[in-house]
């Protein structure tokens, strides 16, 4: 069972399921969607199955296969993945069926046509795969460049209003990172034909020793791709613009896996490959990530922009992550990566929450909405849910890795993680407060305006609600219904039912998780050289992970 | 008693199928009725170029110096002969286009007949064509193949001249805005006449040292004796000479203006085959000639690279016109030929010679895709490559748009293309060598690059079309014409090797590989 070719499928299926979308002819939208979902579907399959199939005590590598490429450059599409890599195909596995769900009715909103749309979300699941999947650095590196060109098209093609400045700046920002990483990349393969045979294979590379100052500059190109793509403060300017652009499809995908491959990459490459750098850097990316804890809840706080400051608290989030992944120790980097998945489940809500608003509301500003809980309670309580395992209320999702990563990174970075800890508190005060704005107090802006039309999508809704209510004093009751702010569709509860089941499930037995991602985690720790019990061995780590589990 | 040098026909044979056909051509302009010619002409053309390519093919493997040892036949000058000849078939197929300028060509008419006389404006819409183009193009096909075989500094000068002086002409030969063709082609003409005079000072000096024209000579006196002032100064004047055939900054400036004057197809032509060729020269003169004497030139091309990628990839930023962007492009493309060309490594194998010679392949087929599509944009007065008369192209053709993106991510060197593979190859050759920073600064204009190739991506994608807004009435979005069956097979094949040598180029790498070889 385990020869079964499921990463492989699990690129092509998607890819070949995009070129049949991408060739249908006009009039057959439905099909295409239904063709896109039945896909996206059979990759979650796939992914299930393939973690049927991994053995979490096995090899540290499974499901491994390797065809030689590009034998020149010492290349082969050699696929693998460890614990960490699977849990991330499985949250791919989960998200691209509920994006396809929920962009449903709203693609073509963008000026091309629904297929196309389609045709790249699943191009896009075919590449996050391979980026994932991928145990070849050039492979890796293929996958992590090429992945830019459906995002790009997605955002450029589909996004709001500044959708054009976005794209661009989404694409150059990555592209420059891609780039500074090949230079390693390639510094990478000339280091290892320098000790033997040059290769690109993970394993040969993290079996050679580089030398401390070869290590410190291939760190940072690696390093730097990373932090721009998870993003960590000050590489983080291209996402806010990048998610409150993107269509809301693209944008959960962006934040919840795209994103992802930052931090995967850190705890990929940057540590198994370059211990000594790693460690030599550390403090120093552990301010950026404190920094980034800080400086982006402060800065969600002040946005008037849903999309925006759900895309600033990711950024403070990816600072949680960052500072689990260079502290070293296997709770601290357990807990990042769960937090990775998490994060993925958590903030795709909210982005899906936000963008359901945004489809009926017309505006992206929070000033806009009030009162909406009045009309449409169960709208509401996603939203809250969304909105809680965002800010890690305990027995939501994030409470587990978040809880991880600060009694994993304590022992280690007492003063780093003290000072992380109140990013907690900002967290609560933002996503509280969008919570209230919008969900309760007196009806704005639509809720309040029954005689105005629903404003078209993009633009501001009418400032001057309060003063048309008299004009209108007559409208029936029917059309006063209408003008109500509908409450979840059956589509859309059985988009957002898995999530909501996910926070829930996962925040209250996250244990199957953990086993699943520990011995990479183990194994990527010892890589780094750090102790997997952390500096001081009285911490019980397993203690510690039972008492986050219950 | 005089002996008759030794002459394989065999190493010949690709330069006489080349040359022969340039001169049936001369005759046929002389003797065969006006209506005949162009298919005559083109056959012709075909004909020439195919067995050139052919006939290198067949040669593979082959390594002697034939001629008296004027001409050097090896694995790296019939890679670079066979690159010449399919895309300079490519272009013949280019300049036969019969269907997208209303009057049947994108050549003029009668080339004598002054721009703007009366005749000039009957002329206009006569299908008439300066058939010269096609013997023209082929001496040029043919001095560019001589070009990279050249054993002597003496044969590489008569090769460059046979190169460039066709090449002049049909610079100037346009349909359409002809008086900025023609100021193109005096343009290029003044400074190519300076390039080949710095080249034949250089080539002076270099006697005056070694007392031979010899690359072989010229090596073992390099390796006996060093680099003497004399010897040094003449590589610098070659070097020179064929930098700007290269158009290497900062032996640059008439490229953009040149580009954007010739005729599409011409520009097309140079972009792809004058590239290869003159990269030919530069490979066997470095390596075959100073080889030997490796840190006399490195920190020389070494700067230079640098200064060509930043020019190339910072002024194409401004460009408002597709065919100065392009020709931008160019430049900054030679700069990361160049870095290529610095991993040189005179004990073993090359892995800058065969990541060059790939490049250089992958490149010339995607310029060559680019300028073939920008021969389809047209509005009322030619082709339309002013920028903003791209914006929303794709609405209006989805397939020439995603072709234009596929050539553009690759000139962008986004993985999956050839632009991708042939990037990674040179600078694995730099870094391999040590020579990480130039690699660095390679990477980082390549970002920029990459910024104005998506820009026009953006504009075909993501803008509205123009002359659809109230821009002014007169403004008029341009049309994409239907593309003959010529302008199609090169599409097809630039677009079909710019995916493939992206996505599985390991077999035409293997051929770069067991190709780096220069008789010494």
């Amino acid at each position: 069972m385990s020869d079964f070719p499921f990463l492989l499928l699990m690129i092509v299926v998607p890819a070949v399921g995009a070129a049949v979308v991408a060739a249908l002819p006009r009039g057959r939208e439905l099909l295409g969607k239904q063709i896109s979902l039945g896909v996206s579907l059979l990759v979650l399959l796939l992914a299930v199955l393939a973690t049927a199939a991994f053995d979490a005590g096995g090899d540290r590598f499974q499901l491994t296969s390797s065809v030689s490429w590009i034998e020149d450059f010492g290349v082969s599409f050699a696929l693998g993945v460890d614990g960490i890599a699977l849990v991330m195909l499985l949250l791919i596995g989960v998200l691209v069926p509920v994006v396809v769900g929920a962009s449903w009715d709203d693609a073509p909103v963008g000026t091309r046509s629904t297929t196309t749309f389609f045709a790249w979300i699943l191009l896009l699941e075919a590449m996050m795969v391979g980026v994932f999947a991928a145990t070849d650095v050039f492979l890796f590196y293929v996958f992590f460049e090429a992945m830019l060109v459906p995002m790009y098209f997605l955002i450029g093609s589909f996004g709001g209003p500044r959708r054009q400045y976005a794209a661009v700046k989404f694409f150059l920002y990555s592209l420059v990172g891609g780039l500074i990483m090949l230079a390693a990349v390639i510094g990478l393969y000339v280091v290892s034909a320098q000790q033997g045979e040059g290769s690109f294979a993970f394993e040969v590379l993290n079996a050679i020793d580089i030398d401390p100052d070869v290590q410190k500059l291939l760190f940072l190109g690696f390093f730097i791709a990373f932090a721009i793509k998870a993003p960590l403060v000050p590489l983080h300017t291209w996402l806010p613009d990048a998610g409150a652009e993107a269509p809301i499809g693209g944008a959960v995908l962006l934040v919840g896996v795209l994103d992802k491959v930052g931090t995967f990459g850190f705890i990929r490459y940057c540590l198994p490959l370059f211990p000594d750098a790693s460690r030599d850097f550390a403090p120093y990316v552990l301010a950026l990530a404190v920094a980034g804890v800080l400086y982006a809840a402060l800065l969600a706080m002040g946005q008037s922009d849903m999309k925006r400051l759900v895309s600033y608290t990711s950024i403070a989030h990816f600072g949680f992550i960052a500072l689990g992944i260079f502290a070293f120790t296997t709770e601290s980097l357990t807990g990042a990566v769960l937090y990775m998945v998490n994060h993925g489940i958590a903030t795709g809500l909210l982005f899906l929450v936000v963008g359901m608003m945004i489809a009926r509301g017309g505006s992206r500003r929070i000033a806009d909405y009030g009162g909406v809980a009045a009309q449409a309670p169960a709208f509401a309580g996603v939203f809250l849910i969304a909105g809680l395992a965002s800010l890690a209320l305990p027995g939501t999702n994030s409470f587990v890795s978040e809880f991880l990563v600060l009694i994993g990174s304590y022992p280690t970075r007492p003063v780093f993680t003290i000072i992380a800890t109140v990013g907690i508190i900002l967290a609560a005060l933002y996503v509280l407060l969008m919570y209230q704005r919008t969900m309760h107090g007196p009806a704005r802006g639509l809720m309040a305006a029954p005689g105005a039309a629903r404003p078209a999508a993009g633009e501001p809704a009418p400032a001057g609600g309060h003063g048309t209510t008299t004009a209108t004093a007559t409208a029936t009751a029917t059309t006063a219904t209408a003008r109500r702010f509908a409450d979840l569709s059956r589509r859309e509860i059985a988009v957002v039912a898995p999530l909501v089941a996910l926070i829930i499930v996962l925040g209250v037995y996250p244990q199957p998780l953990i086993d699943l991602v520990e011995p990479a985690v183990a194994d990527t720790v010892s890589d780094v050289g750090g102790d997997p019990g952390g500096v001081t061995p009285d911490v019980d780590q397993n203690g510690a992970e039972t008492e986050a589990g219950n | 008693m005089i002996e008759a040098p030794d002459l394989s026909l065999a190493g010949l044979s690709p330069l006489l199928f080349l040359f022969g056909a340039a001169c049936v051509g001369v005759l046929i302009e002389a003797f065969a009725p006006r209506d005949t010619r162009h298919p005559a002409q083109v056959a012709v053309a075909l004909v020439g170029t195919v067995g050139g390519f052919v006939s290198t093919l067949l040669l593979a493997g082959t390594r002697e110096v034939t001629a008296a040892g004027a001409l050097a036949v090896d694995g790296a000058g019939l890679f670079l002969q066979a690159t010449i000849a399919g895309l300079g078939a490519l272009s013949i197929l280019l300049f036969a286009e019969r269907g997208l300028d209303p009057a049947r060509s994108s050549f003029v008419a009668s080339a004598a007949v002054p721009a703007g006389s009366v005749r000039d404006r009957e002329l206009l819409t006569s299908s008439r064509v300066q058939t010269e183009v096609y013997p023209l193009a082929t001496f040029a096909i043919g001095g560019m193949m001589l070009f990279v075989a050249a054993n002597d500094l003496l044969v590489m000068f008569v090769a460059l001249e046979v190169l460039s002086l066709p090449l002049y002409l049909i610079s100037g030969l346009a349909r359409r805005r002809r008086l900025l063709s023609q100021e193109a082609a005096l343009k290029y003409f003044l400074l190519g006449a300076f390039a080949s005079g710095f080249f034949l000072y250089g080539l002076a000096l270099v006697y005056g040292a070694v007392g031979s024209v010899r690359l072989s000579d010229i090596q073992e006196a390099v390796t006996d004796e060093g680099g003497g002032t004399l010897l040094v100064l003449g590589l610098a004047l070659l070097l020179v000479g064929l930098m700007f055939k290269a158009s290497v900054a900062p032996f640059h400036s008439w490229t953009p203006d040149v580009y954007q004057g010739a005729p599409t197809p011409v520009t097309a032509f140079m972009g792809a085959c004058t590239k290869v060729a003159a990269f030919g020269a530069i490979l066997r003169l470095l390596y075959v000639g100073f080889g030997t004497d490796e840190w006399t030139w490195r920190p020389l091309i070494y700067g230079i690279a640098i200064v060509s990628m930043v020019v190339g990839a910072v002024l194409g930023l401004t460009q408002t016109d597709l065919k100065r962007m392009l020709a931008y492009s160019s430049i900054a493309h030679a700069g990361f030929l160049l870095t290529g060309v610095i991993g040189f490594d005179a004990t073993g194998d090359s892995p800058g010679l065969s990541a060059t010679l790939f490049y250089l392949l992958a490149y010339g087929l995607t310029t060559l895709g680019a300028f073939a599509v920008l021969t389809m944009v047209r509005d009322g007065d030619g082709e339309a490559t002013h920028l903003s008369q791209w914006a929303g192209l794709a609405r209006r053709s989805p397939v020439l748009a995603a072709v234009m993106t596929l050539f553009l991510l690759a000139l962008a060197g986004i993985p999956l293309t050839s632009g991708f593979t042939g990037k990674f190859a040179v600078f694995r050759a730099a870094i391999d060598d040590g020579a990480w920073p130039l690699a660095v600064v390679a990477l980082l204009t390549s970002a920029i690059a990459a910024f104005f190739y998506l820009r026009v991506v953006v504009l075909m994608y993501f803008s509205e079309p123009a002359g659809s807004s109230a821009a002014g009435g007169s403004l008029e979005g341009p049309t994409v014409g239907v593309p003959g069956l010529p302008t199609t097979i090169v599409l097809a094949v630039t677009a079909a090797a710019t995916l493939v040598l992206g996505v599985l180029p390991g077999s035409v790498l293997d051929l770069a590989g067991q190709a780096a070889r220069f008789v010494g």
